[in-house]
């Protein structure tokens, strides 16, 4: 018969995903309760936009195998479709919300026919010059774009007569959407399709020969974060309502790049995590403002260097492997 | 059941097989044994997709298979074990098992990320018939660990496990026994052989000859890519031809 307390153990074993995803919105609905500083929820508001991006790279990455330095296109592409669309053309934000995510996955689509046949270096090549051409066209088109001197005016989201125009409101949307985009990731890699995914990114014949289509999977992975960036990128823009050419250099792509290996490859928790830390890390200690971008570099041969994996889902290996080590030498 | 019609499979101009042409049986053991780079895991590759053929069929069950990708080719029911282990390290052993339920764990990437209750039952469902999987083969105690961990023998098992626990109708097994221990041999072969009871078709490659005439109905014999002997265990032991492939490497290497 198990006692009180191993049926309480059992339960949250069991449960604990719903029981953490449980946890997380319920801080995150009593948060701005306690914290109403506008610059803090600010900081917190852009945590929820990079989570976004960095999940949907986090599965590309972790559940297929490959590589993109250019996801920042996919999340420019998202805020300029949105901003052009509604400040220019009159359209209203959520339907221009969803006709750009699908006008960008059709793009990653078509590019990630062709590319998605490379990997390794040569992928990475190619996504950094995805990002090049998406960049160069946002600074040169300016009828279109505004050019360097970015876009502005674009509108806020609202329901109604509700307009999401202060940090609050923007917390709630952000992290509304953040969560959903948490919630459907820890689902796919908790699924049998997810497992598949698992098998194609650690060893690619292997998988194929158990029946997943690898061609496939890493172009519909692909879409989803493009997908994914694209929201994020909506959401940005109409978070900022001003947006411009900086925000989604190749820069911001390394960043992403850098906060799934901090969050560890595969981890949809760590993605949170490395999005959090690499977004807070220049708030806190303000010598890393101006040396961001060197700050940045070091983390990532580190962690690359000595956690392959990235750092949580390295640390997290480590441990299962050190348990599995220790019981089989009592055996 | 499975019917190879002169295979060929050239590396860069290289012959590796040629010409090969054999049966596998419905419901029978057959081994597939020949000296070292006689070409037989190229042939396990081809009738896999993992490599495509330069030119020649496979038929299974009738059908075309020569050039489809491997994935098709699992999904018509032909499982293999790797030479070389192929497990995935980072997964626990019970995830392992799950990859070789693939084909059964769904398709759609949608329905995936809405878990909706269809799939949380058929996933309850798969996983119980891993960890029977799992029982079969004496690990269940380490289903938790991660792939990477395990002893080499262990890992062996978890590959036998991972490609019988879908039930295929061909089961094609790369050198089961390698590096295991007398015991362990024995262990596997009984587990061979009554896969072979349950109806299962195998196809095996194995240099372990003892293994080999125990549990072998047909052999078929490889030496540098070509097939010089087909039949049963007792008329290939006889068979002067292959006497000479092995002895004549033999003395070479002596
Ligand atoms: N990818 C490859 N590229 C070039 N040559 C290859 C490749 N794979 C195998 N070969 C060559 O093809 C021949 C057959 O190799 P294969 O691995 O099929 O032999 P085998 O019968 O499985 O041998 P063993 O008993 O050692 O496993 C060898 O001469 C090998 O060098
Ligand atoms: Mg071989």
């Amino acid at each position: 018969m198990m006692s009180a307390r191993d049926k309480c153990i059992y339960f949250i074993s069991l449960h604990r995903t719903g029981l953490t995803v449980s946890l997380l919105t319920a801080a995150l609905l009593l948060y701005p309760l306690y914290e109403d500083n506008p610059y803090t929820l600010g900081i917190t508001n852009l945590i929820a936009i990079n989570t976004m991006v960095v999940l949907g790279l986090n599965l590309f990455i972790g559940y297929t195998g490959q590589i993109s330095l250019g996801h920042a296109a996919f999340f420019g592409l998202g805020a300029y479709g949105s901003a052009i669309s509604t400040a220019t053309y009159g359209l209203s934000p959520w339907p221009a919300m969803l006709l750009v995510a699908l006008l960008v996955g059709l793009v990653a689509l078509l590019i990630g026919v062709p590319i998605l046949r490379l990997s390794g270096h040569y992928l990475a090549m190619a996504t950094l010059g995805f990002n090049f051409v998406v960049h160069s066209v946002l600074l040169e088109w300016d009828e279109m774009t505004g050019g360097p001197s970015g876009f502005s005016g674009i509108p806020y989201l609202g329901v109604g007569d509700f307009s999401f125009d202060n940090e609050v409101r923007l917390h709630y949307l952000l992290w509304g959407f953040t969560l959903m985009g948490l919630l459907l990731s820890l689902n796919l890699v908790r699924s049998g399709v997810g497992r598949g995914l698992a098998a194609l990114a650690e060893d690619e014949t292997a998988a194929a020969a158990l029946g997943v289509n690898t061609r496939n999977a890493k172009i519909k992975v692909f879409v989803l974060s493009a997908v994914m960036a694209s929201i994020a990128g909506s959401l940005f823009a109409h978070c900022y309502t001003f947006i411009s050419p900086d925000s989604f250099g190749i820069f911001t792509s390394t960043d992403m790049v850098i906060m799934v290996v901090v969050g560890g490859m595969g981890s949809i928790w760590g993605s949170l995590f490395g999005a959090g830390l690499l977004t807070l890390l220049p708030e806190v200690i303000g010598i890393f403002e101006t040396y961001k971008d060197f700050v940045h570099g070091i983390i990532l041969v580190l962690v690359l260097m000595f956690l392959p994996q990235g750092l949580v889902t390295g640390l997290v290996d480590m441990v299962r492997v050190r348990l599995a080590l220790r019981r089989r030498e009592a055996q | 059941m499975l019917q190879l019609m002169s295979v060929c499979k050239n590396f860069g101009g290289l012959p590796a097989l040629g010409h090969v042409s054999f049966q596998v049986p419905h419901g029978r053991v057959t081994a597939l044994i020949g000296p070292n780079g006689a070409g037989k895991s190229t042939l396990i590759n081809c009738i896999t997709g993992v490599l495509s053929a330069t030119s020649g069929s496979v038929l299974f069950k009738g059908k075309e298979i020569a050039g489809q990708p491997a994935h098709a080719i699992s999904r018509l029911g032909i499982s293999r074990t790797f030479q070389n282990l192929r497990l995935f390290p980072r997964l626990s052993v019970l995830d392992n098992v799950l990859t070789g339920l693939t084909c059964e764990g769904g398709q759609s990437m949608a329905m995936a990320m809405l878990r909706l209750p269809y799939l949380r039952h058929r996933e309850r469902q798969l996983k119980l018939r891993a960890l029977e999987a799992l029982d079969r083969f004496g690990l269940s105690d380490k289903s938790s660990w991660p792939a990477g961990v395990l002893a080499y023998g262990d890992k062996k098992r978890v590959e036998l496990a991972r490609a019988t626990v879908g039930q295929p109708d061909l089961l094609l097994l790369d050198e089961p026994v390698a590096g295991l221990n007398g015991e362990e041999t024995f262990v596997v072969g009984e587990q061979l052989k009554h896969l072979r009871r349950a109806g299962h078709t195998l196809l095996l490659v194995e240099h372990d000859m003892d293994l080999v005439m125990r549990i072998a109905d047909q052999v078929v014999v490889l030496d540098s890519g070509r097939c010089i002997a087909a039949g049963t265990p007792e008329e290939v032991r006889r068979n002067p031809l292959v006497l000479e492939a092995y002895l004549g490497r033999m003395e070479a290497v002596a």
